[in-house]
């Protein structure tokens, strides 16, 4: 058999990086800050990693400028394992994202968790090879971070509070406004992609779909088994669970129940088997205690 | 495809990964199919799709039970696709992975992961085999690389230099994803293998 040309390879493409996304669906993507906090994701079954310096609770606990991580620790996690490996850089700071295409990162956050550096603009994720994936609270803003680039979208919910309240409220939202689609003629969805603040292509294919045209991942306040398989339940395609897991009693545990509740979402007596004795969760934050000012979804546009 | 009998159910390792592509794959192939997640789901199944993914996850998600009877069915002739981390699932040795992580051993084959480096190293492409009669699209996505094929293996595709599609009786194996592409040739090919050894 002859050997195929090369040239033909192309990289960087949409559906290379879209295609990843679809790989790491029905999976955890778990925030580690150690090599041996990634090592026990990777061993607890863990389809990704998200390296940091600190989880969203430390985040919110210290306060001042959150940015991304020293590259130092990045490395350290991305050589400890061999899952994929993704990074946070602030809202429109691109010399950050380009930073960590350097380093080989498999995926880049461009999170509202860290403090946004441009409060207009989102990066222009296009000319990167390394995908992107972005928080979103509804459609609009889901289908504009998609026509930016994003690649893979996930829920915003309230990241560090260990309250899976905002996350529900999201992705219901994004659901909900999907389905009142079905049925809209051409010249409706015009007006609805004016009135959402979105592109009229990437909303006729949400109306086609019947979901959004990327994988979309639950995240943001996420602490128990069954906090993932309610999110994969109401339509998800995995979960991110960030201070939930490395904040609890017994991370390894928990970190692998999460995984299997994860899978095995609609089997009640699965998520029974898997929710015992994992001791304490992460203490967890009452949304209406926080100053408004320290709500971390609104950030983005 | 004019042979295949109406009544075939095939099943798909439902763990993690885009077991949804396969599935949406074989509807268009009009044959039904099944999520796999537990060991009696796969009574009943005539063969089976070990789909993209992270093969470090599914190795963990899988129960004892379902590991035993995936093997079992095997070796009596039920014909058994692996993609990307399905390959590695089928090989029987792994290099880069993890040292826990205990392929299926389906294939006498020695399978490297991530052999073409990190993401940005993703790639898609056009890969030629006389499997589907001609040249066809294929997405590399941190694919895996057959690093030592078994002799009795018979290597389907070749590109760049390495094999990424090979057979062995009726287990088929691919470094590339087909049920990312519109293309459905490959999926076809793996229906035409039959549990007695087409």
């Amino acid at each position: 058999m002859d050997e195929a040309p090369t040239g033909s390879d192309r990289r960087g493409t949409w559906k290379v990086k879209a295609g990843l996304a679809e790989m790491l669906k029905g999976g955890v993507i778990m925030d580690v800050v150690t090599p041996e906090q990634a090592r026990i994701a990777e061993d607890a079954g863990a389809v990704a990693v998200m390296a940091l310096e600190r989880v969203p609770a430390d985040i919110r606990k210290e306060g001042g400028v959150a940015r991304m991580s020293d590259p130092g620790v990045i490395t350290a996690i991305v050589e400890a394992v061999t899952i994929p490996v993704m990074a946070k850089c602030r809202i429109g700071h691109f010399v950050e994202a380009q930073i960590l295409e350097s380093l080989g990162i498999d995926y880049i956050d461009e999170s509202e968790v860290l403090t946004p550096a441009d409060e207009e603009h989102h990066i222009n994720k296009h000319p990167f090879k390394v995908p992107f994936v972005c928080g979103c609270r509804d459609l609009g803003e889901a289908l504009r971070r998609i026509a930016e680039g994003a690649a893979m979208i996930r829920t915003k919910g309230e990241a560090g509070t260990g309250n899976v309240v905002e996350a529900v409220r999201h992705v219901r939202a994004v659901t909900s406004a999907i389905r009142r689609l079905h049925g809209m003629g051409p010249e409706e969805l015009v007006m609805e992609a004016k009135r959402i603040g979105a592109p009229v292509d990437l909303l006729e294919d949400c109306a086609r779909l019947g979901r959004l045209p990327v994988v979309n991942f639950a995240a943001g306040g996420l602490a128990t088994p069954a906090d993932a398989a309610l999110m994969m339940q109401l339509g998800c395609d995995g979960v991110f669970v960030g201070s939930g897991i490395f904040k609890s009693e017994n991370p390894s545990a928990r970190a692998k129940a999460i995984v299997a509740a994860t899978t095995y979402f609609d089997r009640p007596d699965i998520l029974a088997d898997a929710s015992k004795s994992l001791g304490k969760p992460m203490r967890g934050l009452e949304i209406g205690a926080i100053p408004q000012e320290e709500l971390l979804a609104g950030r983005g546009w | 495809m004019s042979s295949r009998p109406a009544r075939r159910l095939i099943g798909v390792l439902a763990l993690q990964g885009d077991f949804r592509e396969h599935m949406a794959a074989l509807r268009a192939c009009e044959v039904e199919c099944r999520p796999v997640r537990l060991r009696a789901d796969l009574d009943g199944v005539d063969a089976l799709i070990l789909p993209g993914g992270e093969s470090t996850t599914m190795a963990r998600l899988m129960e004892p039970g379902l590991r035993e009877a995936i093997v079992a069915r095997s070796a009596e002739g039920m014909p058994v696709l692996g993609t990307c981390a399905g390959m590695i699932l089928m090989a029987n040795r792994v290099v880069d992975g993890r040292p826990d992580q205990e392929p299926l051993g389906l294939i006498d084959m020695t399978v490297q992961r991530n052999a073409y480096g990190r993401q940005i190293d993703s790639f898609e492409t056009e890969v030629e085999s006389p499997a589907i009669g001609g040249s066809g699209p294929a997405v590399f996505i941190r694919a895996p690389q057959v690093v030592e094929p078994a002799r009795q293996a018979e290597v389907l595709a070749v590109h760049a230099g390495r094999t990424v599609a090979l057979r062995q009786g009726n287990r088929l194996a691919l470094a590339f994803h087909p049920e990312l592409t519109p293309d459905r040739r490959w999926h076809q090919y793996f229906l035409g293998l039959r549990a007695n050894g087409s």
